[in-house]
């Protein structure tokens, strides 16, 4: 990385004077806040060295766990890529470790034998997962939960999709295990409490979670206590001290975590559980401070984020100079970030004589609230099922906020307490400024709402860059959006992510992203795993449903006709009168006698009122009555002719000039090319109509140039283009690129559909997916890269294996009958009679 | 003075004949009526005509207790036979009934 090379020499010599010497040893969350804060502060004070023991740059270690389960890739969860190091001047070391620090010397030496001096040190050495030594615990297949090389080994094991025992019904226990089912694995928690969670949640709560935890198919064992894990060379099982044996390819223990404090040890420093740090974060060495999870401040230890990050902002003050600043230990609220399960508890809420409770259970709805009183003010508060008005109970425990005023409706929450209606929006609007909103990150209502004035922001995005509110775990994401609409008002749109309908706040990528995480399969397993608000989705999500299924599992799932247009459901286009047209297929628009004569029979025998050429070279019998169309199917299909997919989201057309067979200035052949590429992508469906057209020359009679895919023959070869529009919107293609063989072509071509099929949003036409995904990514997959070609052309022909079934030769040999009949006819009765 | 008249109730089919999520039409001499089958089996009988331009709301797609009509997208609930949001106009509903698995439709007194 470039960073490194910026050489310690310099640095010394030339601003050696003006800049004091800083090292970190850590490169994990608590020092790249402290950093931040202190670049924000004073950037010019420090000359930056950070030693990162794991090979990469600085990320979301809590957000490991949608890693885990698929529902974020690791470049999402990077908190400063390579170009922060950069900017700041910082250099950095990755995957080198700090061995030794020599505090008399003011230096300290890395496993690669690197000597650094610095004039103030900051350990942040974090901890390490706690291994239980029980026998077989060193066999391979057990692993622990901290880091993204543990996510990866996780998702390594999970694809031979056998079993894992998870150790540890603890936060990190239960993400690990969520994301373990996800990946397809069978999954047990062994917990050795009674409940899980028993330091976050009390014994209702730890129940009901313990059911969610259940209902998704992953078994809970309490009162687990972990004899041995089983096994020759690799973990096969594990032993309950009952004598139970648990089947385990994988064994995961997330059982707790030990600060990292030998290093410091080893050099003298004050060590207790963890390295010993004053208010001001220093150690016992003043020139050294510690942060993150191997500081031990006021006998505690520290493992959520949010007192790490204000251990962070402290350290920042105090090396910019700021003296006064300490760090006291406030009440911590915890999430479970696990998608679909709402937790929340905050504060102290053991049982005890001089304290109260006050409960909600609505066990139909799967909600439990409790909050412990004392001396009139909220202490604890534990909440499970509906967590929307944690913040505002976390910030009356931090406050020590009186409550005897509004005691007898406190557990309904601010909207309630302040007689005004049940409006979220409104909720959040009643919050002090000095509200928490972000725990992750400390970040108070008033400070949103002064940034989002000040810096006239507009979206959750620039929040997120501006306050770091939302940017961490995103529990709050909800809180800030509201924030958003409270102060900007109207002008507030949210339309980062449009919702695919009203029936869910997701948008179509992530719907289409969650598919393939979750393993979703049905339209209504997708529905209940992703929370529909309707019973059933609506005439605009289950068509986009139906085909994001379909073309994610191609021979898996089952097309279910009740969720397509009618037009796709009975393979005719319907007209306003409620009769139907009939196209057949002309492969490159080409025809014959014996096809021309079936049609024109057809329209004879079945008094086909109209006959027409359409615009991609073939020809449309339109009016056909709804219960005629199996009896014209079947005589089309005898002269060999099968359906246009006049009426689908799929492969239309592929219009062709004569080419080099008859055109004197042909320099390939346009129409051979053509009939190819339409037998080859027949039967496909894609987001929106696909069309397409060959020309033999650049004089383009084909018109390829304003298809969704079109290739223009030169002598070398064949340019292909794609993105055009000759509809609601007129636009020329791009290019793509140049191939010089027929085959390559086709293979790029097939490529693009297959790209398409898996990026486009249902009803998105190319050019519109082009506009939004860039033209030069598309190439680079489908042109540039010819692995990722081969592949994307491959799983296109897979799918194809699927989807080349004529669907009118299936309906003439019975399927879906009931579509072509009344089911009764009172007429014809009345008649008999 | 009022005379009950007692309906006569036709049967047209079975339940199983209507797929889920979907419906079928009964042709009479007044027109055709669509008989539409929901998700949880309850069935529903409108005039297969929608009141915007007269589309076959039998060709539509049934989602919760309305259809989607096919020609412009307009929403009819089933239990009323009113058109939703914004638009305005109505369809006639049938009495429907499901006994041991057979469809009794309404036969229209005119």
């Amino acid at each position: 990385m470039s960073a490194r090379k910026k050489s310690k020499n310099t640095a010394l010599t030339a601003e050696a004077p003006a800049r004091q010497r800083l090292v970190v040893i850590g490169n994990g969350m608590a020092p790249g806040r402290a950093l931040e804060k202190l670049f924000e502060r004073n950037p010019e004070a420090y000359t930056v060295t950070v030693f990162n023991a794991e090979p990469r740059v600085n990320y979301d270690r809590i957000m490991l766990s949608p890693v885990l389960s698929g529902e974020k890739t690791f470049d999402q969860i990077v908190i400063h890529g390579d170009g922060w190091y950069v900017k700041h001047g910082i250099t950095l070391y990755k995957g080198s470790s700090v061995t030794q620090i020599d505090r008399a010397a003011k230096t300290v030496t890395s496993a690669r034998g690197l000597t650094v001096p610095y004039d103030k040190l900051l350990i942040a050495t974090g901890s390490q997962p706690i291994i239980i030594p029980v026998p077989g615990h060193a066999l391979a297949g057990v692993l622990s939960y901290r880091d993204l090389d543990d996510v990866q080994a996780m998702l390594l094991a999970a694809k031979s999709r056998g079993t894992a025992v998870v150790i540890g019904g603890g936060l990190l226990g239960l993400e690990a295990a969520v994301g373990l089912k996800a990946q397809g694995m069978d999954v047990t928690v062994v917990h050795l409490a009674p409940t899980l969670m028993e330091r976050q949640l009390d014994v209702p709560a730890g129940s009901l979670l313990k059911e969610a935890i259940e209902a998704r198919g992953i078994r809970v064992i309490t009162r687990a206590n972990t004899k041995a894990i089983l096994g020759e060379k690799k973990a096969e099982a594990v032993l309950l001290e009952d004598g139970t044996r648990l089947p385990a390819d994988l064994v995961v223990m997330a059982v707790g975590i030990r600060p990292n404090a030998q290093l410091a040890k080893d050099a003298g420093i004050t060590v207790n559980r963890g390295i010993v740090v004053d208010e001001t974060m220093r150690t016992s060495d003043p020139d050294i401070f510690a942060v993150g999870e191997c500081a031990e401040s006021h006998s505690q230890v520290f493992g959520l984020v949010a007192p790490l990050y204000e251990m962070a902002g402290v350290i920042a003050a105090q090396l910019a100079g700021y003296t006064g600043a300490t760090f006291k230990p406030s009440a911590v609220a915890t999430k479970l970030k696990v998608t679909g399960i709402n937790l929340f508890s905050a504060g102290d809420f053991a049982d005890g004589k001089d304290r109260e409770e006050i409960v909600l259970r609505d066990a139909a709805r799967g909600i439990y609230k409790r909050l412990v009183l004392k001396d009139d003010k909220i202490i604890g508060a534990v909440m499970y099922g509906d967590v929307a008005d944690g913040a505002w109970f976390f910030d009356m425990i931090k406050k020590g906020s009186p409550v005897s005023e509004m005691r007898d409706t406190l557990i309904f929450g601010p909207s309630f307490a302040g007689g005004t209606p049940l409006d979220p929006t409104a909720a959040v609007a009643a919050l002090p400024d000095e509200a928490e909103i972000c725990g992750c990150n400390g970040v108070c209502k008033g400070k949103i709402t002064c940034t989002i004035t000040s810096l006239s922001l507009t979206s959750l995005d620039d929040v997120r860059s501006h306050t770091k509110a939302s940017a961490s775990c995103g529990s709050c994401t909800g809180l800030v959006e509201k924030l958003l609409k409270v102060t900007l008002g109207d002008a507030y749109n949210p339309s980062a992510v449009q919702p695919m309908c009203p029936c869910t706040d997701l948008g179509h990528d992530d719907v289409r992203r969650l598919i393939v995480a979750k393993t979703l399969k049905t339209i209504p397993g997708l529905m209940q795993a992703l929370e529909w608000s309707s019973s059933c989705g609506c005439a605009k999500c289950r068509p986009a449903l139906n085909y994001y299924l379909l073309s994610t599992w191609p021979g898996e799932y089952k097309d279910d006709g009740q969720s397509r247009f009618i037009n796709e459901r009975v393979h005719a286009n319907i007209q306003k009168d409620g009769t139907y047209s009939v196209v057949p297929r002309m492969w490159g628009g080409m025809t014959s006698a014996r096809e021309l004569r079936a049609i024109a029979d057809v329209v004879e025998k079945f008094n086909i009122p109209a006959v027409k050429c359409t615009g991609g070279q073939r020809i449309d019998m339109l009016g056909v009555k709804k219960e005629d169309l199996p009896a014209v199917w079947a005589d089309l299909n005898a002269a060999g002719m099968v359906s246009g997919a006049a009426y689908a989201k799929g492969l239309r057309t592929v219009k062709t000039c004569v080419g080099s067979d008859w055109c004197r200035f042909g320099t390939q052949d346009s129409t051979g090319l053509g009939i190819k590429l339409e037998k080859y992508l027949w039967g496909s469906w894609t987001p929106a109509k696909l069309k397409l057209a060959v020309s033999g020359c650049p004089r383009n009679c084909a018109e390829a140039t304003c298809k969704d895919i079109g290739v223009v023959c030169v002598d070398s070869g064949y340019d292909i283009h794609f993105g055009g529009a000759a509809g609601l919107d007129i636009k020329g293609t791009e290019v793509l690129g140049h191939v010089s063989t027929e085959a390559e072509a086709i293979e790029v071509i097939a490529a693009l559909t297959q790209l398409y099929r898996e990026q486009g949003r249902y009803l998105e036409r190319i050019y519109k997916w082009m506009k939004r995904v860039g033209r030069d990514t598309i190439r680079s997959h489908v042109i540039d890269d010819v692995e990722r070609r081969r592949a994307l052309c491959e799983r296109f022909e897979y799918s194809q294996k699927f989807a080349q079934i004529d669907p009118w030769a299936e309906r003439v040999a019975g399927k879906d009958s009931h579509e072509f009949r009344p089911i009764a006819d009172t007429t014809k009765a009345e008649a008999a009679e | 003075m009022n005379i009950i008249l007692e309906n006569t109730w036709l049967d047209i089919g079975a339940l199983d004949d209507i797929p889920r999520h979907g419906a079928r039409i009964v042709k009479t001499k007044q027109g055709c009526i669509a008989v539409f089958r929901t998700a949880d089996d309850t069935v529903f009988a409108l005039d297969d005509r929608c009141p915007h331009k007269g589309g076959p709301l039998s060709q539509g797609i049934v989602h919760g207790t309305a259809v989607t009509c096919p020609l412009h997208n307009w929403v009819i609930s089933l239990e009323t036979g009113e058109a939703q949001g914004a638009d305005k106009g109505s369809v006639r509903c049938y009495g429907l009934k499901l006994e041991g698995g057979r469809l009794l439709l309404e036969v229209p007194d005119e």
